[in-house]
Protein backbone atom coordinates (compact mmCIF):
# COMPACT_ATOMS: atom_id res chain seq x y z
CA UNK A 1 0.00 0.00 0.00
CA UNK A 2 2.94 1.98 0.60
CA UNK A 3 3.43 5.16 -1.91
CA UNK A 4 0.88 3.63 -4.02
CA UNK A 5 3.43 0.47 -4.39
CA UNK A 6 6.65 0.05 -6.68
CA UNK A 7 7.15 0.57 -9.90
CA UNK A 8 5.43 -1.99 -12.30
CA UNK A 9 3.68 -4.53 -9.47
CA UNK A 10 0.66 -4.58 -9.63
CA UNK A 11 -1.54 -2.96 -6.78
CA UNK A 12 -3.44 -4.82 -3.96
CA UNK A 13 -6.75 -5.80 -4.85
CA UNK A 14 -9.02 -3.61 -3.08
CA UNK A 15 -11.21 -5.26 -0.57
CA UNK A 16 -14.66 -5.98 -1.51
CA UNK A 17 -17.22 -3.11 -0.57
CA UNK A 18 -14.68 -0.72 0.06
CA UNK A 19 -13.32 2.24 -2.27
CA UNK A 20 -9.88 1.91 -1.66
CA UNK A 21 -7.15 0.09 0.01
CA UNK A 22 -6.69 2.44 2.53
CA UNK A 23 -6.73 1.45 6.26
CA UNK A 24 -8.99 4.24 7.49
CA UNK A 25 -11.76 2.91 5.53
CA UNK A 26 -11.08 -0.38 6.48
CA UNK A 27 -10.78 0.60 10.45
CA UNK A 28 -13.93 2.11 10.12
CA UNK A 29 -16.03 -0.72 8.12
CA UNK A 30 -14.62 -2.51 10.86
CA UNK A 31 -16.80 -1.11 13.14
CA UNK A 32 -13.91 0.15 15.43
CA UNK A 33 -13.88 3.86 16.64
CA UNK A 34 -11.81 5.26 14.52
CA UNK A 35 -9.20 8.28 15.96
CA UNK A 36 -7.70 10.69 13.24
CA UNK A 37 -5.44 13.77 13.63
CA UNK A 38 -4.74 17.12 12.51
CA UNK A 39 -1.11 17.66 10.83
CA UNK A 40 -0.18 21.45 10.79
CA UNK A 41 1.80 21.61 7.77
CA UNK A 42 5.26 23.48 8.05
CA UNK A 43 6.09 26.95 6.59
CA UNK A 44 9.34 25.37 5.04
CA UNK A 45 10.36 23.00 2.56
CA UNK A 46 12.24 20.74 4.48
CA UNK A 47 10.78 17.28 4.08
CA UNK A 48 11.87 15.98 6.94
CA UNK A 49 10.26 18.69 9.07
CA UNK A 50 7.04 16.91 7.85
CA UNK A 51 8.22 13.49 9.01
CA UNK A 52 9.12 15.08 12.32
CA UNK A 53 5.67 16.31 12.83
CA UNK A 54 3.78 13.53 11.80
CA UNK A 55 6.07 11.34 14.28
CA UNK A 56 4.03 12.54 17.19
CA UNK A 57 1.38 10.46 15.97
CA UNK A 58 2.95 7.24 15.69
CA UNK A 59 1.16 3.88 16.63
CA UNK A 60 -1.86 6.18 17.86
CA UNK A 61 -4.46 7.76 14.83
CA UNK A 62 -5.82 5.74 12.24
CA UNK A 63 -5.27 8.60 9.83
CA UNK A 64 -3.25 12.23 9.70
CA UNK A 65 -5.25 15.04 8.32
CA UNK A 66 -3.44 17.35 5.80
CA UNK A 67 -4.53 20.56 6.09
CA UNK A 68 -5.08 22.79 2.84
CA UNK A 69 -3.84 26.20 3.89
CA UNK A 70 -6.23 26.40 6.56
CA UNK A 71 -7.57 29.70 8.11
CA UNK A 72 -6.42 30.74 4.84
CA UNK A 73 -3.24 30.76 5.85
CA UNK A 74 -0.34 29.96 3.50
CA UNK A 75 1.52 26.51 4.75
CA UNK A 76 3.27 23.96 2.39
CA UNK A 77 0.64 22.33 -0.07
CA UNK A 78 -1.34 19.47 1.52
CA UNK A 79 -0.45 17.10 -1.67
CA UNK A 80 2.93 17.76 -1.17
CA UNK A 81 2.65 16.67 2.50
CA UNK A 82 0.51 13.29 1.33
CA UNK A 83 2.62 12.39 -0.95
CA UNK A 84 5.66 12.55 1.83
CA UNK A 85 3.62 10.68 4.01
CA UNK A 86 2.50 7.88 1.92
CA UNK A 87 6.43 7.22 0.93
CA UNK A 88 6.66 6.17 5.10
CA UNK A 89 3.32 4.03 4.56
CA UNK A 90 1.04 6.52 6.62
CA UNK A 91 -2.43 7.10 5.51
CA UNK A 92 -2.66 10.74 4.99
CA UNK A 93 -6.17 12.13 4.67
CA UNK A 94 -5.70 14.95 1.96
CA UNK A 95 -7.77 17.89 1.80
CA UNK A 96 -8.67 19.97 -0.84
CA UNK A 97 -10.32 23.18 0.24
CA UNK A 98 -12.31 25.62 -3.28
CA UNK A 99 -10.98 28.62 -1.88
CA UNK A 100 -7.77 28.52 -3.91
CA UNK A 101 -8.37 26.59 -6.96
CA UNK A 102 -10.65 26.03 -10.05
CA UNK A 103 -12.26 22.87 -10.88
CA UNK A 104 -9.19 22.35 -13.42
CA UNK A 105 -6.31 22.39 -10.96
CA UNK A 106 -8.49 20.36 -8.38
CA UNK A 107 -9.30 17.34 -10.50
CA UNK A 108 -5.58 17.56 -11.89
CA UNK A 109 -4.84 17.31 -7.71
CA UNK A 110 -7.25 14.40 -7.04
CA UNK A 111 -5.11 12.23 -9.68
CA UNK A 112 -2.07 13.17 -8.86
CA UNK A 113 -2.88 12.46 -5.19
CA UNK A 114 -4.44 9.18 -5.83
CA UNK A 115 -1.00 8.61 -7.72
CA UNK A 116 1.29 9.17 -5.01
CA UNK A 117 -0.98 6.75 -2.94
CA UNK A 118 -2.99 9.38 -1.64
CA UNK A 119 -5.98 7.11 -0.53
CA UNK A 120 -8.64 9.45 1.60
CA UNK A 121 -9.77 12.78 0.72
CA UNK A 122 -11.18 15.39 2.67
CA UNK A 123 -13.69 17.99 0.72
CA UNK A 124 -13.97 21.15 2.27
CA UNK A 125 -15.12 24.64 1.46
CA UNK A 126 -12.54 26.52 2.87
CA UNK A 127 -11.90 29.27 5.26
CA UNK A 128 -12.54 32.84 3.31
CA UNK A 129 -9.44 34.80 2.31
CA UNK A 130 -9.86 37.22 4.88
CA UNK A 131 -9.26 35.51 7.86
CA UNK A 132 -5.60 34.42 6.79
CA UNK A 133 -2.20 36.18 6.25
CA UNK A 134 -3.32 36.96 2.82
CA UNK A 135 -6.65 38.73 3.17
CA UNK A 136 -5.75 40.48 -0.78
CA UNK A 137 -5.95 37.19 -1.81
CA UNK A 138 -8.47 36.46 -4.77
CA UNK A 139 -10.95 34.00 -3.12
CA UNK A 140 -11.59 31.34 -5.98
CA UNK A 141 -14.35 29.21 -4.59
CA UNK A 142 -15.02 27.61 -8.34
CA UNK A 143 -16.47 24.60 -6.90
CA UNK A 144 -18.28 24.40 -3.63
CA UNK A 145 -17.79 21.44 -0.95
CA UNK A 146 -20.87 19.63 -2.03
CA UNK A 147 -20.11 19.84 -6.06
CA UNK A 148 -16.70 18.93 -5.06
CA UNK A 149 -17.72 15.89 -3.45
CA UNK A 150 -19.74 15.08 -6.44
CA UNK A 151 -16.96 15.10 -9.11
CA UNK A 152 -14.38 13.06 -7.03
CA UNK A 153 -17.30 10.52 -6.91
CA UNK A 154 -17.76 10.55 -10.20
CA UNK A 155 -14.23 10.45 -11.50
CA UNK A 156 -13.79 6.78 -8.94
CA UNK A 157 -17.15 5.80 -10.15
CA UNK A 158 -17.89 6.77 -13.61
CA UNK A 159 -14.35 7.14 -14.22
CA UNK A 160 -14.79 10.97 -16.03
CA UNK A 161 -13.95 14.08 -15.03
CA UNK A 162 -16.68 17.24 -14.80
CA UNK A 163 -16.56 17.70 -18.26
CA UNK A 164 -17.56 14.17 -19.08
CA UNK A 165 -14.18 13.14 -20.76
CA UNK A 166 -13.13 9.58 -19.52
CA UNK A 167 -10.59 8.09 -16.98
CA UNK A 168 -8.37 5.70 -17.56
CA UNK A 169 -7.62 4.53 -14.15
CA UNK A 170 -10.27 6.18 -11.64
CA UNK A 171 -9.02 7.74 -8.18
CA UNK A 172 -9.38 5.00 -5.59
CA UNK A 173 -10.14 6.89 -2.72
CA UNK A 174 -12.57 7.22 0.71
CA UNK A 175 -14.44 10.44 0.30
CA UNK A 176 -15.09 12.86 2.94
CA UNK A 177 -16.83 15.90 3.75
CA UNK A 178 -16.56 18.53 6.73
CA UNK A 179 -19.84 19.14 8.86
CA UNK A 180 -20.13 21.97 11.72
CA UNK A 181 -23.28 21.04 14.33
CA UNK A 182 -22.54 24.02 16.20
CA UNK A 183 -23.30 26.99 13.42
CA UNK A 184 -26.89 28.54 12.62
CA UNK A 185 -29.33 27.92 10.66
CA UNK A 186 -29.34 24.80 13.25
CA UNK A 187 -32.16 23.41 11.67
CA UNK A 188 -30.60 22.34 8.10
CA UNK A 189 -27.40 21.40 9.85
CA UNK A 190 -28.77 17.73 9.35
CA UNK A 191 -30.15 17.76 6.18
CA UNK A 192 -27.52 19.24 4.80
CA UNK A 193 -25.19 15.98 5.92
CA UNK A 194 -28.12 14.10 4.38
CA UNK A 195 -26.97 16.33 0.62
CA UNK A 196 -23.44 15.59 1.03
CA UNK A 197 -23.89 11.95 1.54
CA UNK A 198 -25.92 12.29 -1.25
CA UNK A 199 -23.41 13.84 -3.33
CA UNK A 200 -20.29 11.31 -2.24
CA UNK A 201 -19.13 11.76 1.63
CA UNK A 202 -18.37 8.29 2.50
CA UNK A 203 -16.85 9.91 5.72
CA UNK A 204 -17.19 13.47 7.70
CA UNK A 205 -15.31 15.04 9.94
CA UNK A 206 -16.72 17.82 12.51
CA UNK A 207 -15.71 21.34 13.59
CA UNK A 208 -14.18 21.25 17.20
CA UNK A 209 -17.05 20.20 19.63
CA UNK A 210 -16.86 21.60 23.17
CA UNK A 211 -21.03 21.89 23.62
CA UNK A 212 -22.02 18.08 24.15
CA UNK A 213 -26.19 18.88 24.68
CA UNK A 214 -25.91 20.51 21.06
CA UNK A 215 -23.80 17.46 19.82
CA UNK A 216 -26.77 15.24 20.64
CA UNK A 217 -29.42 17.71 19.97
CA UNK A 218 -27.49 17.29 16.54
CA UNK A 219 -27.25 13.21 16.43
CA UNK A 220 -30.49 12.71 17.64
CA UNK A 221 -31.68 14.38 14.35
CA UNK A 222 -29.31 12.72 12.14
CA UNK A 223 -30.11 9.57 13.56
CA UNK A 224 -33.91 9.63 13.17
CA UNK A 225 -33.04 10.35 9.45
CA UNK A 226 -30.96 7.35 9.62
CA UNK A 227 -27.85 9.60 8.65
CA UNK A 228 -25.19 7.28 10.78
CA UNK A 229 -25.65 4.26 9.09
CA UNK A 230 -24.83 5.71 5.54
CA UNK A 231 -21.43 7.77 6.52
CA UNK A 232 -19.16 8.06 9.22
CA UNK A 233 -19.09 10.57 11.57
CA UNK A 234 -15.60 11.84 13.57
CA UNK A 235 -16.26 14.24 15.81
CA UNK A 236 -13.62 17.04 15.98
CA UNK A 237 -11.65 17.72 19.44
CA UNK A 238 -9.33 19.81 20.59
CA UNK A 239 -7.53 20.72 24.00
CA UNK A 240 -7.55 24.14 24.72
CA UNK A 241 -4.63 26.01 26.01
CA UNK A 242 -5.92 28.65 28.15
CA UNK A 243 -9.00 30.69 28.66
CA UNK A 244 -7.65 33.32 26.90
CA UNK A 245 -7.00 31.48 23.81
CA UNK A 246 -10.26 30.26 24.18
CA UNK A 247 -11.64 33.18 23.97
CA UNK A 248 -9.41 34.55 21.53
CA UNK A 249 -10.25 31.22 19.11
CA UNK A 250 -14.27 31.78 19.49
CA UNK A 251 -13.63 35.52 18.81
CA UNK A 252 -11.08 34.89 16.01
CA UNK A 253 -11.66 31.58 14.39
CA UNK A 254 -15.17 30.96 11.96
CA UNK A 255 -17.08 28.42 13.06
CA UNK A 256 -15.80 27.74 16.26
CA UNK A 257 -18.27 27.27 19.25
CA UNK A 258 -16.90 27.18 22.84
CA UNK A 259 -19.68 28.30 25.47
CA UNK A 260 -19.06 30.03 28.40
CA UNK A 261 -19.08 27.05 30.86
CA UNK A 262 -16.00 26.13 29.21
CA UNK A 263 -14.37 29.59 29.50
CA UNK A 264 -15.04 29.36 32.70
CA UNK A 265 -13.74 26.64 34.05
CA UNK A 266 -10.49 26.87 32.14
CA UNK A 267 -10.51 30.32 33.71
CA UNK A 268 -10.85 28.46 37.60
CA UNK A 269 -7.90 26.01 36.99
CA UNK A 270 -4.89 26.71 38.78
CA UNK A 271 -3.18 24.93 35.38
CA UNK A 272 -5.23 25.90 32.82
CA UNK A 273 -3.16 23.89 30.11
CA UNK A 274 -3.51 20.80 32.05
CA UNK A 275 -7.47 21.07 32.45
CA UNK A 276 -7.82 21.71 29.10
CA UNK A 277 -6.10 18.52 28.55
CA UNK A 278 -8.51 16.69 30.97
CA UNK A 279 -11.69 18.78 29.33
CA UNK A 280 -10.54 17.11 25.97
CA UNK A 281 -10.22 13.72 27.45
CA UNK A 282 -13.57 14.34 29.11
CA UNK A 283 -15.38 15.47 26.15
CA UNK A 284 -13.48 12.44 23.89
CA UNK A 285 -15.23 10.24 26.63
CA UNK A 286 -19.07 11.77 26.32
CA UNK A 287 -18.90 11.59 22.10
CA UNK A 288 -18.04 8.24 22.44
CA UNK A 289 -20.58 7.37 24.09
CA UNK A 290 -23.22 9.04 21.52
CA UNK A 291 -24.94 6.52 19.06
CA UNK A 292 -24.06 6.86 15.89
CA UNK A 293 -20.65 8.40 16.72
CA UNK A 294 -17.84 6.36 14.36
CA UNK A 295 -15.05 8.64 15.96
CA UNK A 296 -12.82 11.43 17.06
CA UNK A 297 -10.58 13.91 15.09
CA UNK A 298 -8.23 15.47 17.29
CA UNK A 299 -6.73 18.95 16.29
CA UNK A 300 -4.29 19.94 18.52
CA UNK A 301 -2.53 22.89 17.16
CA UNK A 302 0.48 23.81 19.00
CA UNK A 303 0.00 20.96 21.53
CA UNK A 304 0.47 18.33 18.83
CA UNK A 305 2.99 16.47 21.48
CA UNK A 306 -0.19 16.29 23.60
CA UNK A 307 -2.15 13.43 21.04
CA UNK A 308 -0.45 10.79 22.32
CA UNK A 309 -1.52 11.74 26.32
CA UNK A 310 -4.63 12.61 25.30
CA UNK A 311 -5.65 9.30 23.76
CA UNK A 312 -4.19 6.88 25.96
CA UNK A 313 -5.98 8.58 28.94
CA UNK A 314 -9.05 8.81 26.91
CA UNK A 315 -9.05 5.30 26.50
CA UNK A 316 -10.81 5.47 23.07
CA UNK A 317 -8.48 2.47 21.31
CA UNK A 318 -8.75 -0.03 23.83
CA UNK A 319 -6.62 -2.40 22.97
CA UNK A 320 -5.88 -1.79 19.15
CA UNK A 321 -2.77 -0.53 18.03
CA UNK A 322 -2.58 1.57 14.97
CA UNK A 323 -0.40 1.56 12.30
CA UNK A 324 3.14 3.00 13.22
CA UNK A 325 6.33 2.78 10.85
CA UNK A 326 7.93 -0.20 10.80
CA UNK A 327 4.24 -2.04 10.38
CA UNK A 328 3.19 -3.96 7.79
CA UNK A 329 1.06 -1.93 5.45
CA UNK B 1 -10.59 23.29 9.69
CA UNK B 2 -10.12 26.58 11.08
CA UNK B 3 -7.39 26.79 12.73
CA UNK B 4 -5.30 29.00 15.40
CA UNK B 5 -3.65 31.61 13.06
CA UNK B 6 -1.55 35.24 13.80
CA UNK B 7 -3.14 37.71 11.43
CA UNK B 8 -1.13 39.55 9.50
CA UNK B 9 -3.18 42.99 7.43
CA UNK B 10 -1.06 44.52 5.36
CA UNK B 11 -1.45 48.35 6.52
CA UNK B 12 -2.41 51.05 3.51
CA UNK B 13 -2.67 54.41 4.11
CA UNK B 14 -6.66 54.24 2.99
CA UNK B 15 -9.35 51.86 3.28
CA UNK B 16 -12.68 53.11 2.41
CA UNK B 17 -15.18 50.87 5.09
CA UNK B 18 -17.42 47.91 4.14
CA UNK B 19 -15.03 46.55 1.12
CA UNK B 20 -14.53 43.31 0.72
CA UNK B 21 -13.53 40.66 -2.39
CA UNK B 22 -16.78 40.42 -3.52
CA UNK B 23 -17.99 44.12 -3.99
CA UNK B 24 -21.61 44.41 -2.21
CA UNK B 25 -23.93 46.09 -4.63
CA UNK B 26 -26.22 46.94 -1.58
CA UNK B 27 -25.45 48.98 0.94
CA UNK B 28 -28.56 47.64 2.90
CA UNK B 29 -29.80 44.73 2.77
CA UNK B 30 -33.33 45.60 3.24
CA UNK B 31 -35.37 44.32 0.00
CA UNK B 32 -33.63 41.33 -0.15
CA UNK B 33 -34.37 40.52 3.04
CA UNK B 34 -38.07 41.27 2.28
CA UNK B 35 -38.26 39.10 -0.39
CA UNK B 36 -37.32 36.21 1.41
CA UNK B 37 -39.84 37.24 4.35
CA UNK B 38 -42.38 36.76 1.33
CA UNK B 39 -40.96 33.54 -0.24
CA UNK B 40 -44.10 31.94 -0.83
CA UNK B 41 -45.85 35.02 -2.69
CA UNK B 42 -42.45 35.85 -4.92
CA UNK B 43 -43.05 31.87 -5.16
CA UNK B 44 -46.07 31.77 -6.49
CA UNK B 45 -45.36 35.13 -8.72
CA UNK B 46 -42.66 33.75 -10.44
CA UNK B 47 -43.96 30.54 -11.43
CA UNK B 48 -47.20 32.68 -12.87
CA UNK B 49 -44.34 34.58 -14.60
CA UNK B 50 -42.60 31.36 -15.27
CA UNK B 51 -45.77 30.41 -17.12
CA UNK B 52 -46.42 33.21 -19.01
CA UNK B 53 -43.17 33.22 -20.17
CA UNK B 54 -43.56 29.94 -21.27
CA UNK B 55 -46.97 31.08 -23.17
CA UNK B 56 -45.31 33.06 -25.09
CA UNK B 57 -42.69 30.59 -26.55
CA UNK B 58 -44.02 30.72 -29.95
CA UNK B 59 -43.73 34.21 -30.13
CA UNK B 60 -40.16 34.27 -28.72
CA UNK B 61 -39.31 31.39 -31.57
CA UNK B 62 -40.70 33.61 -34.31
CA UNK B 63 -38.87 36.54 -33.12
CA UNK B 64 -36.12 34.66 -32.45
CA UNK B 65 -34.97 33.56 -28.94
CA UNK B 66 -31.40 34.79 -29.68
CA UNK B 67 -32.77 38.51 -30.53
CA UNK B 68 -35.07 38.49 -27.24
CA UNK B 69 -31.94 37.63 -25.41
CA UNK B 70 -30.41 41.41 -25.24
CA UNK B 71 -34.23 43.28 -24.53
CA UNK B 72 -34.94 40.56 -22.03
CA UNK B 73 -31.48 40.41 -20.29
CA UNK B 74 -32.01 44.23 -19.88
CA UNK B 75 -35.10 43.78 -17.46
CA UNK B 76 -34.45 40.69 -16.03
CA UNK B 77 -30.93 42.03 -14.75
CA UNK B 78 -33.15 45.60 -13.99
CA UNK B 79 -35.95 43.48 -11.79
CA UNK B 80 -33.67 40.71 -10.31
CA UNK B 81 -30.69 43.19 -8.93
CA UNK B 82 -33.80 45.43 -7.49
CA UNK B 83 -35.29 43.04 -5.47
CA UNK B 84 -32.36 40.42 -4.68
CA UNK B 85 -29.34 41.70 -5.31
CA UNK B 86 -28.75 39.37 -8.39
CA UNK B 87 -25.28 38.87 -10.13
CA UNK B 88 -26.73 37.28 -13.26
CA UNK B 89 -25.02 34.06 -13.00
CA UNK B 90 -27.37 32.69 -15.83
CA UNK B 91 -28.43 29.84 -14.03
CA UNK B 92 -31.36 31.38 -11.81
CA UNK B 93 -31.72 29.03 -8.16
CA UNK B 94 -33.93 31.30 -6.31
CA UNK B 95 -36.51 28.95 -6.14
CA UNK B 96 -34.36 26.39 -4.17
CA UNK B 97 -32.95 28.76 -2.14
CA UNK B 98 -35.83 30.54 -0.40
CA UNK B 99 -35.42 33.53 -2.57
CA UNK B 100 -32.34 34.48 -1.41
CA UNK B 101 -29.71 34.80 -4.36
CA UNK B 102 -26.84 32.24 -3.51
CA UNK B 103 -24.15 34.19 -5.36
CA UNK B 104 -24.54 36.42 -2.80
CA UNK B 105 -22.74 34.46 -0.56
CA UNK B 106 -18.96 35.80 -0.56
CA UNK B 107 -17.93 31.80 -1.30
CA UNK B 108 -20.67 31.81 -3.86
CA UNK B 109 -21.98 28.00 -2.11
CA UNK B 110 -24.44 27.15 -4.14
CA UNK B 111 -25.73 24.27 -1.85
CA UNK B 112 -26.29 25.43 1.62
CA UNK B 113 -24.09 27.09 4.44
CA UNK B 114 -19.98 26.72 5.36
CA UNK B 115 -19.19 26.09 8.45
CA UNK B 116 -18.57 29.71 9.31
CA UNK B 117 -21.57 31.36 9.83
CA UNK B 118 -21.47 33.26 13.15
CA UNK B 119 -23.67 32.52 16.46
CA UNK B 120 -26.27 35.45 15.28
CA UNK B 121 -26.41 34.49 11.78
CA UNK B 122 -24.23 36.57 9.84
CA UNK B 123 -21.70 35.79 7.47
CA UNK B 124 -17.87 35.04 8.42
CA UNK B 125 -16.85 36.40 5.53
CA UNK B 126 -19.02 39.87 5.94
CA UNK B 127 -19.85 40.09 9.29
CA UNK B 128 -22.28 42.65 9.15
CA UNK B 129 -24.60 41.18 6.12
CA UNK B 130 -26.96 38.21 7.60
CA UNK B 131 -25.66 35.34 5.94
CA UNK B 132 -27.33 34.47 2.61
CA UNK B 133 -27.76 30.58 3.73
CA UNK B 134 -29.72 31.33 6.93
CA UNK B 135 -32.08 33.55 4.57
CA UNK B 136 -32.29 31.07 2.37
CA UNK B 137 -33.19 28.07 4.80
CA UNK B 138 -35.64 30.65 6.26
CA UNK B 139 -37.00 31.61 2.82
CA UNK B 140 -37.35 27.99 1.96
CA UNK B 141 -39.46 26.78 4.95
CA UNK B 142 -41.93 29.54 3.62
CA UNK B 143 -42.97 28.10 0.52
CA UNK B 144 -44.54 25.37 -1.34
CA UNK B 145 -41.25 23.27 -2.60
CA UNK B 146 -39.92 23.74 0.64
CA UNK B 147 -37.65 20.29 -0.06
CA UNK B 148 -36.41 21.91 -3.42
CA UNK B 149 -33.20 23.36 -1.31
CA UNK B 150 -32.08 19.67 -0.35
CA UNK B 151 -31.50 19.34 -4.27
CA UNK B 152 -27.32 19.17 -4.95
CA UNK B 153 -26.71 21.61 -7.34
CA UNK B 154 -23.90 21.33 -10.13
CA UNK B 155 -21.07 24.12 -10.47
CA UNK B 156 -22.43 27.13 -11.61
CA UNK B 157 -20.92 27.23 -15.61
CA UNK B 158 -19.33 30.36 -15.62
CA UNK B 159 -19.41 30.69 -19.91
CA UNK B 160 -23.50 31.57 -19.10
CA UNK B 161 -22.58 34.34 -17.04
CA UNK B 162 -24.32 38.16 -18.00
CA UNK B 163 -26.86 35.92 -19.92
CA UNK B 164 -31.11 35.56 -19.25
CA UNK B 165 -32.01 32.76 -17.17
CA UNK B 166 -35.48 33.25 -17.72
CA UNK B 167 -35.25 32.92 -21.52
CA UNK B 168 -32.91 29.77 -20.98
CA UNK B 169 -34.98 28.01 -18.74
CA UNK B 170 -38.46 28.91 -20.72
CA UNK B 171 -36.67 27.17 -23.81
CA UNK B 172 -35.47 24.33 -21.65
CA UNK B 173 -39.10 24.10 -20.85
CA UNK B 174 -40.81 24.55 -23.98
CA UNK B 175 -37.98 21.59 -25.66
CA UNK B 176 -39.38 19.09 -23.09
CA UNK B 177 -43.02 19.95 -23.12
CA UNK B 178 -42.69 19.06 -27.09
CA UNK B 179 -40.28 16.22 -26.15
CA UNK B 180 -43.09 14.57 -24.09
CA UNK B 181 -46.01 15.61 -26.82
CA UNK B 182 -44.13 13.67 -29.17
CA UNK B 183 -41.99 10.57 -27.69
CA UNK B 184 -41.55 8.83 -30.80
CA UNK B 185 -39.83 11.92 -32.21
CA UNK B 186 -37.35 11.36 -29.26
CA UNK B 187 -34.20 13.66 -29.70
CA UNK B 188 -32.78 15.76 -27.12
CA UNK B 189 -34.37 19.28 -27.13
CA UNK B 190 -31.59 22.14 -28.13
CA UNK B 191 -32.27 24.90 -25.95
S1 LIG C 1 -21.49 32.69 6.30
FE1 LIG C 1 -23.14 32.36 4.83
S2 LIG C 1 -22.97 34.03 3.33
FE2 LIG C 1 -21.07 33.99 4.52
S3 LIG C 1 -19.67 32.73 3.32
FE3 LIG C 1 -20.65 31.32 4.76
S4 LIG C 1 -22.47 30.56 3.69
FE4 LIG C 1 -21.74 32.33 2.52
Amino acid sequence: MSAGGAPGAAPAAIPDGHSSRGRLEAILRRGEFAVTAELSPPDSADPEEVYELAKVFDGWVDGINATDGSGANCHMSSVGICALLTRVGYAPIMQISCRDRNRIAIQGDVLGAAAMGVQNILCLTGDGVQAGDQPGAKPVFDLDCMSLLETVRDMRENRRFLSGRPISTPPQVFIGGAINPFAPPYGFRPLRLKKKIEAGAQFVQSQYCYDIPMLETYMQRVRDLGLHEQCFILIGVGPLASARAAKWIRSNVPGVHIPDSVIDRLDGAEKQKAEGKKLCVELIQQIREIEGVAGIHLMAYRQEEAVAEIIETSGVLKDRKPWRPGDAT
Amino acid sequence: MAKVFRPFHPKTAYVPEGTSPERRIAAKYSIRLWCVRWARLLEWLYNTFAEMLLGLHPLWNAIGYGRVERPMKFVERRVKEFMFDCRMCGQCVLSSTGMSCPMNCPKSLRNGPCGGVRADGNCEVEPDMPCVWVQAWEGSQRMRASDQILTVQKPVDQSLRETSAWLRSTAAKAAERRDAAEPAAGGEGTS
